[in-house]
């Protein structure tokens, strides 16, 4: 995406933010890059947001060394923290303390604190390769449909349609019950994540394709698209280095906010006992093993808190992404 | 539509467990036992087709469902009426009376929670528009946001740990009386469940709400019938929200559709014996005619639900005729 305008000179009124940013100063031509950026580090809501995703991911990509120095093996069971008469954490608030820093589970004594850092890793991991893959499939199949349009156009359209319309909780649990233990060289839960990841991107392109369908329907009427057509271009060139690159913009924006909902997803399916087996943490197993302790709030709070915190993080983030590069947003 | 997807549900569900190595033989067994001999196995494996081309059996599957399909099982013919979805593996009973017993309790939930959750979402959207950067605009708009965020089964859990187990206003999970029994006890039963459900949906209709009214409400025949000198809540209600009203409607077929076909986390936070319950079972136990039953019906629903939002679209939008 180049400059929409190269200003110079007197030609300030003609682009009213660098008139807000103070006239007199020197006046470059700006990038939409450079305009979103700049929208973006005003809305102070946003970047909120996208400190805690920052945080979040250096959580789950240093999750090893957090343990080591803040918590216990996150599978270690510890039966000197609970008591042995009714099977509870000793102690006041599920035995927070400062060697247990968010306590302990009931019955076996694992450390909470580690198995919620442990399990930012799967859900960060299947939240960005699951939404990597729905981008992939969605953008290809919506540049294609919106470019060449014709039977092409009304067969994806049709296609996508579907996967709308399809109960897809139901779809995704059946087939992530079905998975077998072992296939593809791996097993267990490397297969599992595996699967999901290959489960939540599938059935989540279509709201990408969507989007990037409309844009391309759009694109494919401009100007820069017909002089690339009457230079020779082949199709490939004019889809990959002249219509791609516009839609890099949406494709950005509705990534960021597919994540969360691809998040949610792998917490409902573990919730529901078909996603990542158990001792494995993850946020969403933890919920539904603390579904039989509802003495203990902290059971139940502090996984249900790191799954909203994190899907919250994304959500605000990837809104404010979207307002930045809205042209028509003030 | 719905042919699609019965035949992409019927090549997961018959044709993949097949390629992963299950025999017609292990298929058949599923119904037999352990207990029966290879011969006995052999046999009923047979008389199911389970030998038959993929070809044959999806057509004997979709005959069943219209015409109701005729086991023969050696001492005699086993009649399975229209639609037929076959049998349990497990229970040996047919699928279909099944879902409609489970049908009235998903029905219940999603027809009460989407009635707060319109109402709800669409108002605060409304003010939240007119009222465009006051308090309450930035509170609710906050509060929806973080509504979308949360899932399901973390506010239905702290819902019943509050108001269940702590407080005991509400009965704990898994209550469900009939509407027929006792209408009172049924609405009270399902309020925990219902307002935990609509406050989820009622972010996202809230914040829809007040991005096409924010648009709608700057159009031109809006000032056109002010100047007109309409009252202010007609103009907003009349003019500015019927014209809104198009994609919520559109959202709306979708998630009624898909919540009929099964509340699946709802029902499994409250326990309620739902069709969203009754598909986590038959998953978990690997039944395969009823995995397949459910998520035909879940597909039903969407579809009548997408077809009567496409004759609303008509009452709510003037510029779309029904030929």
């Amino acid at each position: 995406m180049t400059a929409p305008l190269d200003v110079s000179g007197s030609a300030a009124e003609a682009h009213p933010e660098s008139v807000l940013a103070g006239a007199g100063k020197a006046i470059q031509g700006r990038s939409l890059s450079r305009i979103a950026w700049m929208r973006l580090r005003r809305d102070k809501i946003a970047l909120g947001g996208g400190l805690i995703v920052v945080l979040l991911i250096l959580v789950a990509i240093f999750s090893g060394p957090i343990i080591a120095a803040f918590g216990h093996p996150p599978l270690e069971f510890h039966q000197d923290a609970i008591d042995q008469s009714t099977l509870l954490p000793k102690g006041a608030f599920g035995g927070m303390s400062g060697e247990y820093l968010l306590g302990v589970e009931p019955v076996n004594g694992r450390d909470i604190f580690s198995r919620i850092v442990a399990g930012a890793w799967i859900s960060l991991l299947i939240g960005f390769l699951a939404t990597l893959l729905s981008v992939v499939i969605g953008t290809t199949l919506g540049v294609v449909a919106g470019y060449f349009g014709g039977w092409v156009d009304q067969v994806i359209g049709r296609l996508m349609d579907v996967f709308l319309a399809f109960p897809l909780l139901v779809f995704a649990i059946a087939l992530a019950g079905v998975i077998p233990d072992k296939g593809f060289g791996l097993e267990g839960n490397g297969l599992r994540i595996a699967m999901l990841i290959f489960i939540i991107g599938f059935f989540s392109w279509p709201s990408i394709g969507r989007i990037v369908r409309g844009q391309t329907l759009s694109l494919r009427e401009r100007e820069f698209v017909d002089a690339a057509k009457s230079l020779g271009a082949r199709h490939g060139y004019i889809l990959f280095r002249e219509v791609l690159p516009n839609l890099l913009a949406p494709i950005l924006v509705y990534a960021t906010l597919l994540i969360p909902t691809n998040i949610l997803f792998e917490a409902a399916l573990s919730f529901l006992g078909v996603g990542i087996n158990p001792p494995t943490p993850t946020w969403g197993g933890m919920l539904s093993e603390a579904v039989r302790f509802y003495t203990l709030p902290h059971f139940v709070l502090f996984p249900g808190l790191a799954i909203f915190i994190t899907v919250l993080a994304f959500n605000v983030f990837g809104d404010g992404l979207r307002d930045a590069f809205d042209p028509r947003a003030r | 539509m719905l042919i699609v997807i019965s035949m992409v549900t019927f090549g997961i569900f018959f044709v993949v467990p097949q390629w992963a190595g299950a025999t017609p033989e292990a298929l058949a067994s599923r119904y037999v036992g352990r207990a029966a001999t290879p011969e006995t196995v052999h046999l009923v494996a047979e008389r199911l087709g389970f030998n038959d081309p993929v070809v044959v059996q999806y057509g004997r599957f979709v005959k069943g469902l219209f015409t109701g399909a005729e086991y023969d099982y050696g001492a005699g013919v086993e009649q399975c009426p229209a639609p037929c979805f076959g049998y349990s593996f497990i229970s040996g009973q047919p699928v279909w009376p099944d879902l409609v017993d489970r049908l009235p309790v998903t029905f219940s939930l999603a027809v009460g929670a989407a009635i707060i959750w319109v109402l709800a979402g669409v108002s605060v959207g409304v003010i939240s528009a007119l009222r465009r950067g006051s308090f309450f605009d930035r509170l609710s708009m906050g509060t929806a946001l973080a509504g979308v965020s949360l899932p399901i089964f973390f506010t239905g859990m702290i819902s019943l740990v509050v108001f269940s187990y702590g407080l005991g206003w509400t009965p704990p999970g898994g209550a469900w009386t009939d509407f027929t029994v006792n209408p009172a006890q049924w609405a009270f039963n399902l309020l925990l469940p219902w307002i935990t459900l609509a406050f989820l949906f009622a972010a996202g209709y809230a914040r829809l709400t007040r991005a096409g009214m924010l648009e709608t409400m700057g159009e031109d025949y809006i000032r056109t019938a002010r100047a007109k000198g309409l009252r202010e809540g007609k103009v907003v209600v009349k003019h500015g929200l019927r014209a809104a009203l198009t994609p919520i409607l559109t959202l709306f077929g979708i998630d009624f559709g898909l919540l009929i076909g099964g509340a699946v986390l709802t029902e499994t936070t409250y326990t309620l014996p739902g069709l969203g319950q009754f598909a986590i079972l038959a998953i978990r136990n690997q039944d395969l005619p009823q995995v397949m039953g459910v998520v035909l019906v879940a597909a039903g629903f969407v579809v009548v639900a997408s077809l009567i939002v496409d004759l609303l679209y008509a009452v709510v939008d003037p510029r779309v005729r029904l030929s």
